[in-house]
C-alpha cells in the first residue's frame, strides 16, 4: 500500500487494486489531472479562510470590463471595505496601475506565455500580499474563456463577465467557462441601445441551457449604471463566507462536481 | 486546453507511480475524460509521446475512454444524455439538472511492469 496510488481507494475499486499478473501491475489511481493545482488551490484557501476574507475570480474574454467593474467597485464600496486586487496577464502592468490609482493595493502577476493563472502564481502573489488587511480580494484572470475555467485558485466565488458587444451566444459556445459562474454580469450595458443583435434574456437563456440557476445582472461600469445588485451581492456573499468562516467550514466555487466524477470513476 | 502540459503533469504521476512500485516500464495509462472537462483527447493522444519521451512511461500507450455527458434531473427524476450547450432533462426539458458524468479528466489506472520476483513498495 502507499500514498501515491488508490490501492483499496474504496471497497469498489479493491477489484483494480495491486495484483501481480506476470510482472504486470494494473494499479488505480482515480486522481483529476490537475491534481497538483487544485491541492495548492486548497492550500490558498485556507490562507483565504484564515483571514476571513471573500475571494472572488473574475473571468471574461480579454477587454469585457473586469478591470473597469474592479475600478468602479472600489469607488462604490471604499469606505465600507478593504480592497485588493490581484492582476493576471500576459504581459504589462496596466490594470495593477489602474487600481493602485484608486488607492488599494494591487499585485501584477504576468504570466508570460501562459493564457490562465494557476493556483501556484497565486500563491506566489498572496505570500507578497497585505492579506490581514482585506475584507474582499479580487483576482482578475487572463482575458481568456477557454481555460481559466478549469483551473481552481482557491477563490470561493467566480464572477464570469460577457459585454453585450461580444454576442449573446457565448455561454453555448463556451460551456465549461459559463457553466462555471457563480454569478454572469452582462457588461457594457449603456451600447444595448446601439446593438440590435444583443439580446440579455437569450444570453441569459443559453446559460439556463447549461443547467446553470445562477443570478443574471447587467450592468455599465464606466457610467455607473446598474452597480446596486452587483454590491449588494458582494455583500451578502462577505457576510455568508465570514458566517462559514466562523462555523469552520469553507465553499469552493462552481462546478463543484469532483464527488460526483469519484463516485462515478468507483463505479 | 493546455494539452502538453497536462500530458507532462500526467507522466510526472505515472512516473511517481512507476518508482513508488519499483516498476522497470509502464504499460498501459488510462484516463477517462469528458466532454465538459477542457480537455481534448486528441491533442492528449498528440502531446503523450513527447511528453513520455525519457522516461518509465516511454513505452506505454494513452487509452483514452471517453466518459458520455449524462444528467439527472431535479424535477423528474430521470437521467438521461445532453449535450455540452445543452444540459436540460432529455426527458421532461428542466434545466434544474446535475452533471451524471461528463466533466472528468481522470487518470484511471496505470499498468505498471515489474521483474519477476520484485517487490510491490
Ligand atoms: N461603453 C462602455 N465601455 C466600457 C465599459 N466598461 C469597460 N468599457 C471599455 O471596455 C474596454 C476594456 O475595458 P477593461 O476594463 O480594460 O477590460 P478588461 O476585461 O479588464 O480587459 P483585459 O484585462 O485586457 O482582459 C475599455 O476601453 C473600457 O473603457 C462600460 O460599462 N461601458
Ligand atoms: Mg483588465
Ligand atoms: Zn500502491
Ligand atoms: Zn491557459
Ligand atoms: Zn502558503
Ligand atoms: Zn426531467
Amino acid at each position: 500500500m502507499c500514498d501515491t496510488c488508490g490501492c483499496n481507494i474504496t471497497p469498489g475499486n479493491r477489484e483494480f487494486a495491486y495484483k501481480p499478473v506476470n510482472g504486470t501491475t494494473a494499479v488505480a489511481v482515480l486522481k483529476s489531472l490537475l491534481a497538483r493545482n487544485d491541492d495548492q488551490a486548497i492550500h490558498n484557501r485556507q490562507h483565504f479562510d484564515r483571514q476571513r476574507l471573500l475571494t472572488i475570480n473574475l473571468m471574461s474574454s480579454p477587454g469585457s470590463g473586469k478591470t473597469a467593474l474592479l475600478e468602479a467597485t472600489i469607488d462604490a464600496l471604499r469606505n465600507e471595505y478593504r480592497i485588493g486586487v490581484i492582476e493576471g496577464d500576459l504581459e504589462t502592468e496596466n490594470d495593477a496601475k489602474r487600481i493602485r490609482a484608486k488607492g488599494v493595493p494591487a499585485h501584477q502577476i504576468t504570466t508570460g506565455s501562459a493564457c490562465h493563472l494557476d493556483a501556484h502564481m497565486v500563491h506566489e502573489a498572496l505570500h507578497q500580499f497585505p492579506l490581514a488587511e482585506l475584507d474582499i480580494l479580487f483576482i482578475e484572470n487572463v482575458g481568456n474563456l477557454v481555460c481559466p475555467a478549469s483551473f481552481d485558485l482557491g477563490q470561493h466565488r467566480n464572477v464570469v463577465l460577457l459585454s453585450v458587444t461580444e454576442g449573446d451566444d457565448k455561454p453555448a459556445k463556451y460551456p465549461v467557462m459559463f457553466r462555471a459562474a457563480d454569478l454572469l454580469l452582462l457588461t457594457k450595458s449603456d451600447l444595448l441601445p446601439l446593438l440590435d443583435d444583443f439580446s440579455p434574456a437569450r444570453a441569459e437563456a443559453n446559460l439556463r441551457n447549461l443547467a446553470s440557476t445562477v443570478p443574471v445582472m447587467q450592468l455599465a461600469a464606466r457610467k455607473a449604471l446598474g452597480l446596486q445588485p452587483w454590491l449588494d451581492w458582494l455583500r451578502s456573499e462577505l457576510a455568508w463566507q465570514r458566517a462559514r468562516v466562523d462555523r469552520g467550514e469553507t465553499v469552493r466555487p462552481r462546478p463543484q462536481a469532483d464527488g460526483a466524477q469519484l463516485h462515478e470513476a468507483a463505479k | 486546453m493546455h494539452e502538453l502540459s497536462l500530458c507532462q503533469s500526467l507522466i510526472d504521476q505515472v512516473q511517481q507511480l512507476a518508482l513508488t512500485h519499483g516498476a522497470q516500464s509502464v504499460g498501459l495509462v488510462t484516463l477517462k475524460i469528458g466532454p465538459l472537462s477542457g480537455v481534448e483527447p486528441v491533442l492528449m493522444q498528440h502531446a503523450y509521446p513527447f511528453a513520455s519521451a525519457g522516461t518509465l512511461a516511454a513505452e506505454s500507450t494513452l487509452v483514452i475512454e471517453l466518459a458520455p455527458l449524462q444528467v439527472r434531473c431535479e424535477s423528474c427524476g430521470a437521467e438521461t444524455e445532453a449535450e455540452p450547450s445543452r444540459l436540460v432533462c432529455a426527458a421532461c426539458g428542466s434545466c434544474h439538472t446535475q452533471l451524471v458524468s461528463g466533466d472528468e479528466m481522470l487518470l484511471m489506472s496505470v499498468e505498471l511492469i515489474t521483474a519477476e520476483g520484485s517487490n510491490h513498495v
